[in-house]
């Protein structure tokens, strides 16, 4: 059953559930930060429409810096800005910001502490028909490998603004990733958010499996509980935003009720959510896990749905893999 | 900003016992970055002594001018002006590149109050400055921002990617100085990847462009004058050095670029620079 507590919308499992793409998240949180700290400053490198800066240039305009194609120079100037005391959030696609500037973003802005936000736009395959170059699927790997950084991968554009108003108060550097896709905003203003905490949406006293999952993916997850639910498994779902620091009490406790564990995420599987997650339990409550994830392999053209359904990234195939990984976990 | 001759003879001793310092802190690292720190000891001398805003016993006074050092490698000449400046004391300067040292092999801010911020990998100085500078035009403030950077490094294509966001926005509180020692680690700059005109490609993305004899405190001193009263424009200092500077031995040899010398070239080396006053023997002729 839903967790009352998630204070999920009304529409969730409605055929006419709203829409939005997580960087709309970008452009209402940094707009809606930035009116009462007047240390956020935005950048972006001429990407302004597509990652939403421009929602915040036309608010903000003096706050806005335009740095052309040039994402190695966003992240060094950035650590620049930061160190003369403002706030930026630098957006670009994630394949270019971290892929390209990460030599800057690993010296500049982590080395160096500062509270630089990396905001990385179109991750996964679901940015559809650019194909494989634009779909970053390595980034969660790259930026939870730096110390210090806090990694966050919204579930929705509600949680997206939340996650971009909250990453202004963590002083240090942050990652958060979105997605190009409308995809289903299932939480409301009322959904908790803290920067580390998951947090449980679908609940059972009877669970064969749990289904840990981050980012948009967490919608799909959801959506193979109800349909589990329905044919008779119980499962949990533990949405779990924050991929560094992980929540360690709430992954524990799901591992100690559950004893089986399914991840998702819209990445490659090496080294990403996934693997936060396996090397935890791995070394702390050792547990059967399953990872769903894009398995060594690049992306290529196509519609979102497509892409996810090609992945194995959709709702049931999530929903076919934890009924074999409990029928093939119970033989163990 | 005055500078009368007596400052003048003050800057070049100083510089001559920066280089002391210098030669003593790698000789007690047994590795390090021998020519361009001896190279850009009156610089530096000039910088600490006499152009910069700061405040050794406040390091994060919030009025300060900027120093960042983009060539981090060339660290251990910061370090001993920073020293001799009253940052930290000169005793520690022989801690360099040992562990548990504030004076990490290339610079970290978070260890060592002063440093302004961490570098090394090359390139990523001038993007930093051109932040400072727009932080600090964005609050309305008069500090100036100074960038340090190699020759070596104008290879790196994000130098010139902060060149162009830098002459677009006209930082005019931006002045970085280059260190045109004509060395990198594999040979000369000319026939590794030649950069010149390197003057002219700096004009033409809208810098203004200055060229010194970067061992002449005066004429560097000079050249960051008239580049306080440029308006429309980030001026770069081409500062022509030469590497090693002060000890003939070594002074114009790629070698040094990235070596540090023994305890038997190091007494050497002392003494050629207390011999010289930091001068190269042809500046007699």
């Amino acid at each position: 059953m839903l967790n009352a507590g998630a204070h999920l919308g009304v529409k969730v499992f409605a055929d006419d559930i709203p829409k939005a793409p997580t960087r709309d998240g970008f452009g209402l949180g940094t707009v809606e930060i930035a009116k009462t700290n007047p240390r956020i400053i935005v950048l972006c490198a001429d990407l302004a429409e597509s990652t939403r800066a421009e929602w915040f240039q036309k608010e903000f305009p003096e706050r806005f810096i335009e740095m052309g194609i040039a994402e190695q120079n966003m992240a060094a100037f950035a650590a620049g800005m930061a160190l003369a005391g403002k706030i930026p959030y630098i957006a670009s696609y994630a394949a270019f910001s971290p892929g390209r500037n990460y030599e800057q973003i690993r010296t500049t802005i982590a080395l160096n502490r500062v509270p630089v936000k990396v905001c990385g736009m179109h991750a996964g395959v679901s940015v559809g028909p650019d194909g494989a170059t634009h779909q970053m699927l390595e980034d969660i790997g790259m930026m939870r490998m730096l110390p210090g950084m806090t990694v966050i991968v919204p579930g929705d554009a509600e949680e997206a603004r939340k996650a971009v108003i909250a990453a202004a108060a963590i002083d240090g550097p942050v990652y958060i990733r979105f997605g190009r896709a409308a995809t289903p905003v299932f939480t409301t203003t009322e959904t908790p958010f803290q920067a580390g905490k998951a947090l449980i949406l679908f609940d059972s006293e009877t669970p064969r499996v749990a289904i840990l999952s981050t980012g948009t993916q967490s919608y799909a997850a959801l959506e193979a509980a109800h349909a589990l639910s329905r044919g008779g498994m119980e499962s949990i779902v533990l949405h779990v935003p924050t991929v560094k620091p992980l929540d360690a009490e709430a992954v524990l406790e799901i591992a100690r009720r559950v004893g089986r564990i399914i991840t998702v995420e819209e990445h490659q599987v090496a080294g990403g959510f996934g693997s936060a997650v396996a090397e935890f339990l791995a070394e702390n409550h050792p547990v059967p896990i399953h990872r769903i994830g894009v398995t060594d392999q690049f992306g290529q053209s196509g519609e979102p749905e497509q892409l996810l359904t090609h992945y194995g990234l959709d709702a049931s195939h999530i929903e076919e893999a934890a009924k074999i990984f409990v029928a093939n976990s119970m033989k163990l | 900003m005055t500078c009368t001759d007596s400052d003048l003879a003050e800057l070049a001793k100083r510089a001559e016992s920066i280089r002391e310092t210098v030669i003593e802190m790698l000789v007690a690292a047994k590795s390090g970055h021998t020519a361009g720190s001896l190279g850009m000891a009156d610089i530096f001398s000039a910088f600490y002594f006499h152009i910069i805003n700061h405040n050794p016993q406040d390091p994060d006074w919030e009025g300060r001018d900027r120093l960042i050092l983009s060539n981090g490698h060339i660290c251990p000449v910061r370090y001993a002006a920073m020293a001799q400046a009253g940052y930290f004391p000169v005793e520690e300067c022989f801690t360099l590149r040992k562990f548990g040292s504030r004076l990490q092999g290339h610079p970290e801010r978070l260890r060592l109050p002063g440093l302004e911020t961490t570098s090394g990998p090359l390139g990523d100085g001038l993007p930093q400055a051109a932040g400072i500078a727009t932080a600090f035009r964005m609050n309305g403030t008069k500090q100036r921002v100074y960038c340090v950077m190699g020759d070596g490094e104008q290879d790196e294509g994000i130098i010139w990617e902060a060149v162009m966001f830098a002459g677009k926005n006209k930082l005019h509180n931006l002045t970085a100085v280059m260190d045109r020692n004509n060395i990198q680690i594999d040979g000369m700059t000319e026939d590794v990847m030649p950069l010149e005109p390197i003057a002219e490609k700096y004009r033409a993305f809208n810098w203004h462009v200055l060229e010194v004899n970067g061992n002449d405190i005066y004429a560097f001193i000079t050249a960051v004058e008239e580049a306080k009263a440029i308006y429309e424009k980030p001026t770069l200092i081409i500062a022509h050095t030469i590497p090693g500077k002060g000890v003939p031995d070594i002074e114009f040899d790629y070698h040094w670029h990235g070596k540090s010398p023994t305890v038997e070239e190091g007494k050497k080396f002392l003494k050629e620079i207390r011999t010289l006053g930091g001068r190269v023997p042809h500046e007699y002729a």
